[in-house]
């Protein structure tokens, strides 16, 4: 009786091991941080692109209105993809697009620009990478929606598609 | 003569007292860093990798410790911008309960065994 009660001991407990490693199997080997609630827009000064002058957040984010933060690089080739459809939201007149640019060369990122198009109203440099860590940011492209409060409200790793493109329409209605 | 050996000895003790506190700091860059892991190389940690993310958070690491942020808030601003994850060493939360009790769960199971072991020997 004692042996069969250890063999069921056993049985359940190889079967709860099986069931965990099992359910990892299907997980995936890579984090991707995610926004489970608002997050207030960092406090920061910037450079910005075309004067070259220093800019504070509050003087940045100063309207009533949804903003689109975008990391990009003239150095990243999904920034190029995901360029026309910024390009195409820049046309909705109840938000406004704010380039970070990161860690680039900044003739480089002019001619970016120069020859894809400018979907920003503004656009700021992060030349070390520290102002896309105050964001939460971990690579380029990414891109942050802040609402009317000034909180990041959603945000997307890698280049957006059309399917993001949906989705940032519906939150900024 | 006097006044000179006195400003001499302030000023050595001053230079002194400025290195050891960069010593200090930066061994407590080296702790923290690596204690963060890369979320761009994930298996390395920040003090190892050469990401742009990587040197990134070592240069707001450095900035923060210069601003004189404690180890634990360092950790606490990482937490708020990337998870728990960012961090090697889980702190105990209602995520990590299992991974911090159960060890102490199967010590003491394991103890209560060998000790109902013991005095059935006996």
């Amino acid at each position: 009786m004692k042996n069969k009660f250890n063999l069921f001991i056993i049985i359940i407990f190889l079967g709860f091991c099986f069931i965990i490693f099992y359910k990892g199997l299907g997980n995936s080997n890579t984090y991707s941080p995610k926004i489970s609630n608002k997050k207030n827009i960092p406090i920061f000064e910037a450079k910005d692109f075309n004067s070259n002058a220093y800019l504070d957040s509050e003087k940045i984010f100063d309207e009533n209105i949804f903003y689109i933060i975008n990391i990009w690089a003239s150095w990243c080739v999904p920034c190029r993809t995901e360029h026309p459809l910024l390009m195409e939201l820049s046309k909705n007149q109840s938000v406004k697009l704010i380039g970070l640019n990161y860690r680039d060369n900044l003739d480089n990122a002019k001619n970016f620009i120069n020859e894809f198009g400018n979907p920003y109203s503004q656009i700021i440099i992060d030349n070390d990478g520290t102002l896309s860590v105050e964001f939460g940011a971990y690579g380029v492209p990414e891109t942050f929606i802040v609402d009317k409060n000034k909180q990041i409200v959603k945000k997307f790793i890698g280049p957006i598609n059309k399917e993001i493109v949906k989705e940032i329409k519906l939150i900024i209605k | 003569m006097k006044i000179l050996k006195i400003f001499i000895v302030i000023f050595f003790t001053i230079s002194f007292s400025h290195i050891k506190s960069d010593e200090k700091n930066d061994v407590m860059k080296s702790k923290i860093l690596k204690n963060i892991r890369c979320l761009i190389c994930q298996g390395q940690s920040i003090y190892d990798s050469e990401s742009e993310f990587a040197s990134s958070i070592k240069l707001i690491v450095d900035k923060k410790i210069n601003e004189g942020m404690k180890e634990k808030k360092i950790y606490d601003f990482l937490r708020e911008k990337y998870g728990d994850w960012v961090i090697y060493d889980p702190q105990l939360n209602k995520n990590t309960y299992v991974l911090w009790l159960l060890p102490l769960l199967l010590f003491l199971l394991g103890g209560a065994i060998i000790f109902k072991k013991l005095n059935d020997q006996k």
